[in-house]
């Protein structure tokens, strides 16, 4: 069997890797406020964040081109900055894998820090640990498992999206043609073999990732009380 | 009167307080004076707010409003928009349920605390407290390895290495089965003498508070009804609410007679009355024993009863009897000169023996409870 074009194999690890590194640096926060706030818009922000679970991927994917386009401010102000459209770029499939992905990464971590609770953070502010220093120092590591399975389920969530990377993206090779797309494509040219491959390659790939992860997750300590 | 008088205090600050605040349905409106040189207790029934006050002095309630200091820090001054965050109050708070962090060892979770203490004389320091609580086979344990009272004394042992200015016990025995309760009892006794940090005690419990508590201030329904020592608040607190669930008690001081190896018994004088316990070795001839005695503790008899296997029989007169018509039992107020005893009698009993004000009465000592403190 011919080994297929693995370009598609690694941009999807880089989109996957980028998506998952910002993801963790917006989900965090998020996730700490829905699961400490006491505010009325908590109702909102939550269903915001769980949007894309119940959207179709295309029509996120539709809105993000219309809000992503050229002619939009941000599009406009993208071009602008960088001489080249966000849509149909590695940029702008990014964008659309973060907002793809997002309740990959804050809903784990929400429940998390909800199971570490005001208990050991109130010990925390009783032994002089600003808010910060007991969220590093208690919250996180007691959310170790929370975290593993939201960066995670964030990566795998990411390596298999279609339809926005689709709508937003296209179909570039080298640019925005990521393994999902390359198998669409193979198949729709009545390139099994190739297909097959790139199929088989990301089932064993994706068992692999998972069946680590469990592993490892069995490792850690759960921490109750 | 039993004297209670002021432990000499180092840091006399005084933590005064004015504060209001609203939990659901239930409203927390409190105001006193506390001179923290000592140990108090807050005392009251379950859900009258006792731990709420504590947790509105840790800062932990954001919605309060009111004032609050403890000497020259002001802590919150809803007027002027002051409410100095938790972890900027030098108080110390020990949980019910320890709240040690479970990815830490013993000697971590020791650690956090001292890394993050602020003062600059560090008054109490960690082999200090390893020593005075036990803690060296604790040190190097995983948290989640420890027993109910081992983690107490962790946490308290924590507590004590933020270097507070003020220690906030918040029932730290109540999770804990009656023998754990024991061994941590003697760490709680010689905290305020060994490290002399003024303490708010949170209990429900008759004997904790007057084994350990110089003043008492009594919450209910979300208000302070009583404040003053320990052993006149005990003494009054009011029947109706309180007696059944709690047990009134009264607390009484004995001077040290004699020791008896061979029964292993001390000998007591009270106001020229004999008393027998179990030996009291840490006290010295002369020294004082404060003694607690619960008034179901205490049977009456019209004379002196002869065959009979209790051995402290105390003479006195009916000062008082306190009873309620359709209930069980009444309370009856021994005067013993300087010192009163409650009794817990039936109805009938009382009747029986027609007892009144000024009768001639025995009071029968079923057991008493001794603090190890000095009083």
């Amino acid at each position: 069997m011919e080994l297929p074009d693995l370009g598609p194999l690694w941009l999807t690890l880089r989109l996957a890797a980028s998506a998952s590194a910002i993801l963790l640096l917006v989900g965090t926060p998020v996730a700490w406020w829905l699961a400490t706030t006491r505010s009325h818009f908590k109702p909102v922000v939550e269903a915001v964040t769980a949007l894309p679970l119940v959207l179709p991927p295309t029509v996120l994917g539709f809105y993000l081109l219309l809000i992503l386009g050229p002619r939009s401010p941000i599009g406009a102000f993208w071009v602008r900055l960088t001489d080249t459209t966000l849509t149909f770029s590695f940029a702008g499939l990014l964008v659309a894998s973060v907002f793809y992905s997002l309740p990959f990464m804050v809903q784990p971590l929400q429940n998390a820090f909800e199971a570490v609770g005001r208990g050991p953070l109130e010990a925390a502010a009783s032994l002089r640990a600003a808010p910060l220093d007991a969220f590093f120092t208690v919250a996180v590591p007691l959310s170790m498992r929370g975290f593993l399975t939201a960066i995670v389920l964030t990566f795998a969530h990411t390596v298999g999206e279609f339809g926005a990377v689709l709508m937003v993206g296209g179909n570039i090779p080298g640019k925005t043609r990521v393994i999902s797309i390359a198998i669409y494509e193979h198949v729709e040219t009545l390139r099994y073999a190739e297909a097959h491959a790139l199929s088989a390659l990301l089932l064993v790939f994706s068992f692999t990732v998972l069946v680590l992860v469990y592993a490892v997750n069995r490792t850690l300590p759960v921490h109750i009380g | 009167m039993p004297s209670t008088a002021p432990c000499p205090s180092t840091s006399a600050d005084l933590l005064v307080f004015d504060v209001r605040a609203r939990l659901g349905d239930f409203c927390l409106e409190v105001a006193g004076r506390i001179d923290t040189g000592r140990v108090t207790a807050i005392f009251g029934p379950s859900g009258s707010g006792k731990s709420t006050l504590l947790r509105i002095l840790a800062g932990f309630e954001k919605g309060t409003t009111g004032r609050l200091s403890l000497g020259d820090d002001v802590w919150l001054d809803s007027a002027r928009r002051v409410h100095v965050p938790a972890h900027r109050r030098a108080v110390g708070y020990m949980f019910q349920e320890a709240r040690l962090f479970p990815h830490l060892t013993g000697e971590g979770n020791l650690r956090y605390a001292t890394r993050r203490s602020r003062r600059e004389r560090k008054s109490v320091t960690f082999d200090e407290v390893v020593d005075a609580l036990d803690l060296e086979p604790l040190l190097a344990r995983r948290t989640a390895s420890l027993s109910g009272g081992e983690r107490q004394r962790v946490a308290l042992g924590r507590t004590l290495l933020s270097q507070p200015r003020l220690l906030l016990l918040d029932e730290p025995l109540a999770a804990l089965d009656a023998p754990r309760k024991q061994e941590i009892l003697p760490y709680l006794e010689a905290l305020h003498p060994r490290f002399g940090i003024p303490t708010l005690y949170v209990s429900h419990s008759v004997n904790e508070v007057a084994l350990l508590a110089d003043r008492t201030l009594v919450l209910t329904g979300g208000r302070v009804t009583a404040e003053g020592p320990t052993a006149d608040v005990l003494e009054h607190l009011d029947v109706k609410p309180l007696a059944d669930r709690f047990g009134a008690a009264t607390v009484v001081e004995a001077r040290v007679v004699r020791h008896d190896a061979e029964y292993q018994l001390t000998w007591l004088d009270l106001d020229g009355q004999s008393l027998s316990v179990p030996r009291l070795g840490h006290l010295a001839e002369g020294e004082i024993a404060r003694l607690v005695v619960r008034a179901r503790d205490v049977s009456l008899a019209t004379e002196r009863p002869r065959s009979l296997s209790i051995r402290n029989v105390l003479a006195g007169r009916v000062l008082e009897v306190r009873e309620e018509a359709g209930t069980t039992f009444a309370e009856v107020v021994v005067d013993l000169g300087p010192y009163h005893l409650l009794s817990r009698v039936t109805r009938l009993s009382l009747h029986e023996l027609e007892l009144r004000v000024g009768s001639p009465v025995f009071a029968l000592l079923k057991s008493v409870s001794l603090s190890r403190q000095r009083a």
